[in-house]
């Protein structure tokens, strides 16, 4: 009988007392749960405690072992969270400023290789893609506009990895890239193997003697698009410009701005081998094919 | 030796500054600057950002070394893959004026030690050992998932970080 509002309780209680950070403003949950104790005193329900005083522990618990089924036990089982320990930080709180893992462990304290090898569930991804997709998809023009913001998206996610992946390498072949070629075979193998677990499976340069600035990346089956069914009406979309907007980071953290958009080029015939296969098209500013003209001679 | 560590932006903005002393030979780890070096420290560091844009396409290690010097002043630069900078401008004091009591004994020593001599080797290695750790420290700054690139890094934890890179190896 007791137990059955009994889990209950427990989870509130760890809620309160087992976070991984004193945080702060807990005043409003403790306070509002203390402060309803009083009123929704289950008057109607049981019929037995018609008084609306401020609820004495024994009483409490007397009512508990009379008609515990029904009690809802926020109401009165939170008696016994909100006098017991004080749930730490409120010092700390009225000074202010930083607050501190109660562990007192930040995240300088963490080594930067143990989640080196560590993978994530596809599954999970897959789940948290499907929301960004639709939380990219409120109040868009366009399937250009939508992939706009998916490439946005990723593009902190680059900057980020890129200082981090070079510093995972072993500090004798630490290099910056200084030219488009290490550049995109950083992308090639190191970020692609981060990332999806496997280097990406071809790197192209545009054969078009007008466009040397672009080059391709080509993915025969982009991760992020394993559970992405495109409508037909919106074939053009590709979602792996989120994908597209981490090598775009990559490239405008490296100094070497670049436009990478995704594109899908297979589909196209029936028995295809690869019908998701991908181009990334990097396009590079005419400021970094000029720097890579100087460096070549120099 | 007095040591002023800065971290520059990719927009050539200050994101992060810091003062220190020696460590070694009995320096108590305190800034020499006088009030009127510490203004200029600034600007030396921050002219130094010209060289360093010049010397980054020359060479893909991540530290440049000593890369600018105006008058007693040296500047180390070292270069995240990001391109963020992180630049040292170190002063030597003269003779080991600087040092503690201490560091009298250590005196004959001193014209080779870290603090006499800001472009020998054993100073190179020194400081790159104090930038690898810094740099560790700065992606780890930069994995939390409120920093952004080119924010100012407030961390209380950071500084200590640094100054504890500062004693261990400057």
């Amino acid at each position: 009988m007791h137990s059955a509002s009994l889990p209950c309780e427990l989870t509130v209680q760890s809620e309160l007392g087992g976070r991984a950070y004193p945080v702060l403003p807990n005043p409003p949950d403790k306070r509002g749960l203390r402060s309803s104790t009083p009123q929704p005193s289950p008057a109607p329900i049981f019929g037995e405690s018609k008084q609306a005083e401020p609820p004495h522990l024994d009483r409490i618990q007397q009512q508990n072992t009379k008609s515990a089924k029904r009690a809802p036990p926020t109401a009165s089982n939170m008696a016994h969270v909100a006098t017991g320990k004080p749930v730490g930080g409120s010092k700390e709180q009225s000074g202010g400023g930083l607050r501190y893992p109660t562990s007192g462990k930040t995240i300088y304290h963490r080594p930067l290789n143990r989640s080196k090898t560590s993978e994530l569930s596809q599954a999970s991804f897959a789940y948290l893609f499907s929301e960004m997709i639709s939380y990219a998809q409120k109040r868009v023009t366009g399937i250009q506009d939508l992939e706009k913001r998916l490439n946005l998206q990723g593009h902190p996610i680059g900057l980020k990895l890129l200082d981090l992946l070079l510093i995972r390498e072993p500090a004798r072949t630490q290099a910056r890239p200084l030219n488009i070629i290490a550049l995109l075979h950083f992308i090639k193998i190191n970020i692609w193997q981060h990332l999806f677990g496997r280097q990406a499976d071809r790197l192209e340069k545009s054969s078009n003697p007008d466009t040397p600035d672009e080059y391709m990346i080509i993915d025969n089956e982009p991760l992020v698009n394993a559970y992405v069914s495109v409508p037909r009406e919106m074939s053009q979309l590709n979602c792996a410009a989120f994908v597209a907007g981490i090598i775009e980071g990559v490239c405008d953290g490296a100094a070497f701005p670049a436009r990478v958009t995704a594109h899908s080029v297979g589909g196209k015939e029936e028995g295809e081998m690869w019908p998701g296969k991908t181009v990334f098209l990097v396009k590079f500013q005419p400021e970094v094919l000029e720097r890579e003209a100087l460096i070549g001679k120099g | 030796m007095s040591y002023y560590f800065a971290i520059i932006g990719t927009q050539d903005n200050p994101l992060f500054e810091y003062e220190f002393g020696t460590s070694k030979q009995g320096g108590d780890g305190q800034p020499r600057f006088s009030e009127q070096a510490r203004h200029l420290n600034q600007f030396i560091l921050h002219s130094s950002l010209d060289i360093v844009e010049e010397v980054q396409w020359t060479s893909n290690q991540l530290y440049l070394k000593a890369i600018d010097k105006f008058f007693n002043n040296y500047i180390s630069c070292f270069l995240t893959a990001g391109n963020t900078k992180f630049l040292l401008l170190h002063q030597p004091t003269g003779g080991g004026a600087a040092a503690g009591p201490g560091g009298n004994s250590s005196n004959t020593r001193s014209s080779t030690s870290i603090g006499a001599n800001p472009t020998s080797a054993a100073t190179e290695e020194a400081v790159k050992n104090f930038m690898g750790e810094v740099y560790e420290n700065y992606v780890k700054a930069t994995m939390s998932p409120f920093y952004k690139v080119n924010m100012e890094i407030r961390s209380l934890v950071f500084r200590a970080r640094v100054a504890a890179a500062g004693r261990k190896y400057l």
